[in-house]
């Protein structure tokens, strides 16, 4: 505690915070113990959420936004938007008044504009933007997010409305650009760069209109910020935050226990009964974004055949996996996608653990001395604390019920491409963490016809399910798209592409005098609205 | 000794051709590419994967791709990081200095304590002392770096609270880097503490990494003075009257020295594989911890830099031992 006091006070004597501080107070700083180093600061370029909380969950805003720990849509650099009754037309009135970061090497001359939003869109979509090849960009999320195929053009209206025109209805795209991706960009500086001979720097060296400005990146050591004095929603509670890269799980718990930092990711789960009885620490859990599951190959027999699938569903014991693997931090998973997300089917049953039904199933269904591989992932994942245990369990669950099962694994690049052909051979385990909240995140981009050969590693292509999820994804009416979603989730469970497995708990240590922090649901560490007792 | 010299650095050139290849073809050969890691769960078009793989060069044939990494290397280009889009040679030397003074304090507290160490242990061999040393120096030799690391952080950094418990310098101390040895701009700051915040630091690493080096020295050293003590000059030495200083200091120590600084030279190699663990847990921003991360993420451009660098620094260590065996013993750069 006397550490924590003394880093605190002490900090401020760096010069460059010193223009944060109000006369008088002690600057409040916040010490986040990261688990790595970001790959870079444009998070146009980049999937990983080590990146996106050092860059756009602190240093810039999207036109929509996450309300903080939940999933729920807000207004963000955009006040409103319109939507055309077609759904091909999304008009945004962007917010006035709102301030760019001033740098070292930029001080802004106007406030952000539309012109800002054609930049960062444009420099994304438009290959022949003199942009687009600046740090030799490649914009991942966004085509993964299929935005290039969707998007007809983007229209400055005036100065403070721009148009997105579509170029087919998607109802999920206002939750899309609250994405990390969507972080936007100052054109005034990216101008100015360019004049300059060094526009790279507009990657390196970021200016955004977020709740915090970045003072200085050292590699693998640290990264420092200050709150932004004119942030548009008003200035953050603490006024700085330095994120202490920490890559070992057991020092991050030390250093929080020795007051070197007030929060951590990603605790052991070795350390959550000791994290729980800390005097000093809050610990923080929600459930997570997230789904972990055993997807057949619905291309190969005998798994083309749903009987075989739902057999093996009923023979798992997925109680004692939650307990073994997951230690008590998950929940059941009947559905693809977990309950916090909206049109979560409640009413949905799920396969009842029954070995002697189960053996009977796959003696019915033909199947005698079935021999197949399940493949365990080498890493461990937020979706998944240890797939190879996991595989093991099956294994025994599976053998229960007279199937022989050989466990394989490879090495995690060499598992994500070869788990995604189409002939592969055996069950695969692997999950997913949502990105935006929509259950289309999960169901088209784990489920959808589109996805065989690629994310959809069940190859399963079920037309009654492929439409449902199709139609909801262009029907504007919410309550329209909940019921579209429940009718898939119970075709989902009817032809049993996957075994679903578990929804893990999110667990967050926090030290006491953190006041408000909050999970996000996404994975991603916010530290505006976070202040310090 | 320029002949001695000159023989010496015609074998670091064809060693140094042989190092960009493995390097070059280590990378390509672990499974897996970047791209595919670049996308993770959500995976990626077989198309798209094409247009990417060929926007980095990976879809040229393998000798073609080698050829224009020689190309670039000749023109001093180490290219460019596939992931930070930072220049190679920028981020290995952001981060170089970190593994250097962390590795030199090791090495420092290696010689400092094992030396005399071995040395004491041989001129009372069969003793209590000789047995403790030989002991604590198989204990530290076995001992696996990450478990001795976080050992002594939660004795040191939690319970008794003597140390910081991992990074550089406390959070406390802002300013920019001027040489990237963090002892040397913590004094050049002129901020006060910030020395002795930055010594505190460095202690626990350096003792971790130092480890395994120190018991191989103490070891050596006792060896090579047992071996040098039962020579017929010391014995020489001794009937001659010559005071046990004298004779252990001067005739057997110089002697004994030679395999020691062998000893240390190769360890130099031991304390870069060393760094990679010891970096990990003690969040030191160093190039072992890089070259893992980039290892992980297939950024073939920092792996094969990488190694490059490391491994010329490696053999330019070496050749310095050897040269200096010749200014220690004429008698080698004679003969060799």
């Amino acid at each position: 505690m006397r550490k924590t006091k003394n880093l605190i006070a002490a900090f401020c004597g760096a010069s460059l915070l010193l223009a944060s501080m109000s006369a008088g107070a002690a600057p409040k700083t916040l010490v986040f113990c990261s688990e790595g180093s970001p790959e870079g600061f444009n998070p146009a370029f980049y999937t990983a959420g080590t990146t996106f909380d050092a860059s756009s969950r602190q240093l810039f805003d999207k036109l929509s936004s996450f309300k903080r720990g939940t999933t729920e849509i807000q207004p963000g650099l955009a006040e409103k938007w319109v939507v055309s009754p077609d759904g091909l037309e999304y008009t945004f009135h962007l917010r006035k008044g709102v301030k760019f970061h001033t740098t070292k090497t930029f001080t802004p001359t106007r406030d952000f504009n539309a012109d800002d939003i054609i930049f960062t869109f444009m420099r994304q979509f438009d290959v022949n933007h003199p942009f687009h090849k600046v740090s030799s960009g490649k914009y991942e999320y966004f085509n993964s997010m299929s935005m290039p195929d969707l998007l007809k053009e983007i229209v400055k209206v005036d100065d403070y409305t721009v148009k997105f025109v579509l170029k087919r209805p998607e109802a999920p795209f206002i939750a899309n650009l609250a994405m990390d991706f969507a972080s936007v960009h100052s054109a005034e500086y990216a101008d100015k760069m360019m004049k300059a001979g060094t526009p790279d720097k507009v990657d390196f060296e970021p200016v955004g209109t977020g709740p915090f400005q970045l003072v200085s990146y050292q590699k693998d050591s640290n990264i420092r910020y200050q709150a932004h004095p004119n942030y548009w929603a008003g200035k953050a509670a603490i006024d700085n935050l330095v994120f202490a890269i920490t890559p070992d799980a057991s020092v991050r718990y030390q250093k929080l226990k020795a007051g070197e930092c007030h929060v951590m990711p990603y605790p052991n789960p070795a350390d959550l009964e000791a994290m729980g009885k800390d005097p000093l620490v809050t610990l923080l859990k929600k459930e997570g974004l997230n789904v972990g599951y055993l997807a057949y190959n619905a291309l190969v027999p005998p798994f083309d055949n749903v009987k075989v699938r739902k057999a093996l569903n009923m023979s798992i014991n997925k109680q004692a996996i939650l307990d073994a693997v997951y230690q008590g931090a998950g929940k059941l998973a009947k559905n693809p996608i977990p309950p916090t997300i909206w049109s979560y089917n409640d009413a949905v049953v799920d396969d009842k653990y029954d070995p002697a039904a189960a053996k009977q199933a796959l003696a019915d269904a033909g199947v005698k001395d079935l021999k197949m591989k399940i493949w365990a992932m080498p890493v461990q994942r937020p979706y998944n604390p240890n797939a190879k245990r996991m595989a093991e369990m099956l294994q025994a669950d599976f053998a229960a019920v007279g199937v022989t099962v050989e466990i394989v694994s490879y090495e995690w690049a060499e598992y994500l491409k070869r788990s995604k052909e189409k002939d592969r051979d055996g069950a695969v385990l692997l999950g997913w963490t949502g990105d935006n909240g929509d259950p289309d995140n999960f169901l088209a981009v784990l489920l959808g016809c589109d996805a065989v050969g690629n994310a959809n590693r069940a190859q399963w292509c079920n037309q009654p399910f492929d439409d449902l999820i199709k139609k909801a994804k262009v029907v504007a009416d919410p309550a329209e798209r909940t019921k579209l979603y429940g009718q898939a989730q119970v075709v989902f469970k009817e032809q049993a592409p996957w075994a679903t497995i578990a929804h893990s708990v999110v667990f967050q240590p926090v030290r006491k005098e953190v006041v408000d922090f909050r999970i996000d649901p996404f994975g991603g560490n916010v530290f505006y609205g976070v202040d310090l007792k | 000794m320029f002949g001695y010299f000159f023989k010496k650095l015609l074998v670091v050139v064809p060693t140094f051709f042989g190092v960009t290849l493995v390097a070059f073809v280590f990378i390509r050969t672990l499974p897996g590419d970047p791209v595919m890691l670049l996308a993770g769960e959500r995976g990626m078009s077989d198309e798209r994967h094409a247009q990417l793989m060929a926007e980095y060069g990976f879809d040229k044939p393998i000798l073609v791709q080698y050829g224009i990494y020689l190309k670039q290397l000749a023109g001093g280009d180490f290219g460019t990081s596939i992931i930070t889009r930072q220049p190679i040679l920028q981020e290995f030397a952001t981060l170089f200095p970190a593994t250097v003074e962390l590795s030199l304090c090791a090495m420092f507290i290696a010689v400092f304590f094992g030396l005399p160490a071995g040395m004491i242990a041989a001129t009372k061999r069969g003793s209590i002392f000789d047995h403790s040393v030989m002991t604590g120096a198989l204990t530290g030799y076995s001992m696996p770096i990450f478990w001795w690391g976080l050992l002594l952080i939660i004795m040191f950094s939690g319970i008794l609270g003597w140390t910081p418990v991992s990074g550089r310098i406390s959070m406390l101390y802002y300013f920019e880097p001027v040489t990237g040895f963090m002892l040397i701009d913590s004094l050049l700051s002129g901020q006060e503490g910030a020395f002795v915040s930055a010594m505190s630091h460095l202690v626990l690493p350096a003792i971790v990494l130092g480890t395994i080096p120190l018991a191989v020295i103490a070891r050596q050293t006792r060896s090579a003075m047992l071996e040098v003590l039962s020579e017929d000059y010391v014995r020489t030495a001794r009937a001659k009257g010559l005071g046990p200083q004298r004779v252990i200091g001067l005739h057997a120590l110089r002697n004994a020295l030679i395999p020691v600084i062998t000893v240390i030279g190769l360890q130099v190699g031991v304390l870069f594989a060393g760094a990679i663990l010891t970096e990990t847990i003690f969040s030191w921003p160093g190039i072992g911890k890089w070259m893992v991360d980039s290892i992980f993420r297939r950024d073939y451009s920092a792996v094969q830099g990488g190694l490059l660098l490391i491994a010329a620094i490696v053999m330019f260590v070496n050749l310095a031992v050897d040269l200096l065996y010749g200014l220690i013993n004429p008698q080698i750069r004679h003969t060799d």
